[in-house]
């Protein structure tokens, strides 16, 4: 999956659940929500970002709130994986939930803006395809992986339940 | 060897012998709490399109706080979406506007030792106060909870973060908290359980006690644990629910910490923590003179009953400083009356506090009291993210209810000890 490529939008540490899905936003739908996310830090990346881009990240991305919003806003963009050093716990699931691939990669760091990756959860790899570098990333779970393929978990629980 | 607290209320909420750090487990749920805002409204689409019913409906809390009361057409219909979903689900203990859900969750005696409880928000670290293993999830995740009664879990490494010594007048959990914060730094825990422990955890209240946990979540931690005492079991006595047998709860002699780390309260000063991060805390007088426009108790962070007295501590026939305005939003109906009988609210009027209404109110920017554009606030609050409570230029600093008393008065930040006598 995501095998074709995509570029990269990197951002730093501590990414909160506050730049990625804004209180005052919350009232309103996902398409809204995901108009503002991360505006506060790059005001063009809702508009710019593309079917299949990569969200890259330092340590803690997605701490705060367990607003699911936050996951959700990320794939509503058409953001494959978001990829960064650690993630906040609650962002991690609700990522899974939506089907929205977060992997856990000590090295995003040397990952720039713009630069093609392509990623292979099942191997844990992620590949800039720009410098022709790989890094090694965690592997998601299997059954978890199967949420994540399924779409998420409401797709799974659906084909799953009966 | 032996097992931590955490670990062996996952490994009993598995229905497993023992589990250890790194394995994943299914568990079931002992109780789930949610709110008006990641609960029904998110929910129920879901539940709808599954074609199912909620597992148990005796085993759900549900709270409306967040976009309490209503400020526009939006807002009220998130809470009456609430208000039917409990009504056609016969969700029982539904606390409609009558609190903040972590506060009013064990005001009303549904949390014990032993249980397992997942809450639809991220400071449901606080319930870990009580003994149970607590953690937040988002609203998907909590409809596969309803639907299922289950979840799972990968069974965390503990910290153990002890205290001992006493603490100063003046200087309370929420120092603690922010102190930890600057130490371990924001999400320094990476979703391991901190568990407190030491000779003044011991010796703590229940509301500091939860207001310890609470701020596991800045903490990054996936719960906030402290063993179950005589001090618990008594207070859950006296909400009128059965504490049952807490002596199972314990970590072993011989458990296995992932880390421990050992601090002394004696010379622990009030702390302030700068914008944009709760760990940019430092000693309250190193902000000492920042002009504040408003003053914030509020939250299940810093607005329960203890954290309303230590306001009235400060504010006690002092006036807030002109320039200023403070803010009171209490964190449930139960602590607002409790502090309107003992004469507290009456403190904190006199001085010139503007009540609002218990509920979430400014604290994530959804209720009233939110901030303009490069105004400057100093919160009881848990965090201060950027453009967490109003405007994006906003500059929120944090502190405990004394230090936000104090800066009410002094119409700047100071260290709250100026104000109290024998401080
Ligand atoms: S008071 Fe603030 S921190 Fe507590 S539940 Fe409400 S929004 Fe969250």
């Amino acid at each position: 999956m995501g095998n074709e490529g995509g570029s990269a939008w990197v951002f730093g540490e501590n990414i909160d659940t506050d730049q990625l899905a804004p209180g005052g936003t919350l009232k309103s739908g996902i398409e809204v929500i995901a108009s503002h996310c991360l505006g506060a830090l790059s005001p063009d990346f809702a508009k710019r970002v593309r079917l299949g881009d990569f969200v890259v990240g330092g340590r803690n991305f997605g701490i705060g709130s367990s607003r699911e919003q936050a996951a959700q806003a990320l794939c509503h963009l058409g953001v494959a994986a978001v990829i960064a050093p650690s993630f906040g716990g609650i962002f991690y699931r609700n990522a899974l939930n939506f089907g929205l691939l977060a992997l856990v990669c000590p090295d995003a760091g040397s990952i720039s803006q713009g630069d093609q990756l392509s990623v292979n959860p099942e191997k844990g790899s992620v590949q800039n395809l720009t410098r022709d570098e790989e890094y090694s990333c965690d592997t998601v779970p299997s059954h978890l992986m199967e949420i994540v393929s399924a779409g998420g978990l409401v797709p799974y629980l659906e084909a799953n339940r009966r | 060897m032996g097992s931590t607290l955490a670990e062996k209320l996952i490994s009993h909420a598995a229905g497993k012998e023992a589990v250890r750090p790194g394995e994943t487990v299914t568990v079931r749920v002992d109780l789930a709490m949610m709110h008006d805002s990641s609960g029904p409204r998110r929910i129920a689409p879901i539940l709808e399109r599954l074609g199912a019913e909620v597992w148990d409906p005796d085993k759900i809390v549900l709270v409306s706080d967040h976009w309490v009361p209503a400020v526009d057409p939006q807002s009220a219909e998130i809470l009456d979406i609430t208000r039917r979903w409990a009504r056609a689900n016969n969700i029982k203990a539904f606390y409609d506007m009558v609190g903040i859900c972590h506060v009013v969750l064990p005001q009303g005696g549904h949390l014990k030792p032993g249980m397992f409880v997942v809450g639809g928000d991220s400071h449901s670290t606080t319930g870990g106060a009580f003994g149970c293993y607590m953690f937040g999830i988002g609203a998907t995740d909590m409809a596969g909870v309803l639907v299922t009664g289950e979840t799972w879990i990968r069974v965390p490494d503990t910290i153990r973060v002890e205290w001992h010594g006493k603490l100063r007048p003046g200087v309370c959990a929420k120092d603690i908290n922010l102190a930890l914060c600057a130490r371990l730094g924001l999400g320094g825990a990476e979703y391991r359980t901190v568990e407190y422990t030491g000779s003044l955890v011991d010796a703590m209240d229940m509301e500091e006690r939860m207001t310890l946990c609470n701020m596991a979540a800045e903490l990054g931690a996936q719960a906030g644990l402290i063993a179950a005492d005589e001090t618990t079991c008594d207070w859950i006595r006296a909400t009128g629910s059965d504490p049952g047998d807490a002596s199972p709860w314990q970590s072993d002699d011989d458990a296995d910490y992932y880390a421990t780390h050992s601090f002394n309260a004696d010379e622990l000063e009030p702390q302030v923590a700068a914008p944009h991060s709760p760990a940019n805390a430092a000693p309250a007088s190193k902000h000492s003179g920042v002009h504040i426009d408003q003053a914030y108790i509020g939250a299940c962070t810093g607005a329960k009953l203890a954290d309303l007295r230590m306001a009235a501590d400060v504010l006690g026939g002092r006036q807030v400083a002109s320039g200023t305005r403070l803010l009171v939003a209490p964190a449930s109906r139960k602590d607002m009356m409790a502090a309107n009988a003992e004469g507290t609210l009456t403190k904190l009027m006199e001085a010139g506090a503007i009540m609002m209404p218990t509920g979430c109110g400014a604290c994530a920017g959804f209720g009233g009291g939110v901030l303009a554009e490069d105004e400057v606030c100093i919160s009881s609050t848990s965090r201060n993210f950027q453009g967490r409570m109003g405007a994006q230029s906003a500059k929120v600093y944090l502190g405990s209810p004394y230090a936000v008393a104090a800066a009410a008065v002094a119409g700047e930040i100071r260290d709250p000890r100026e104000f109290l006598q024998g401080a």
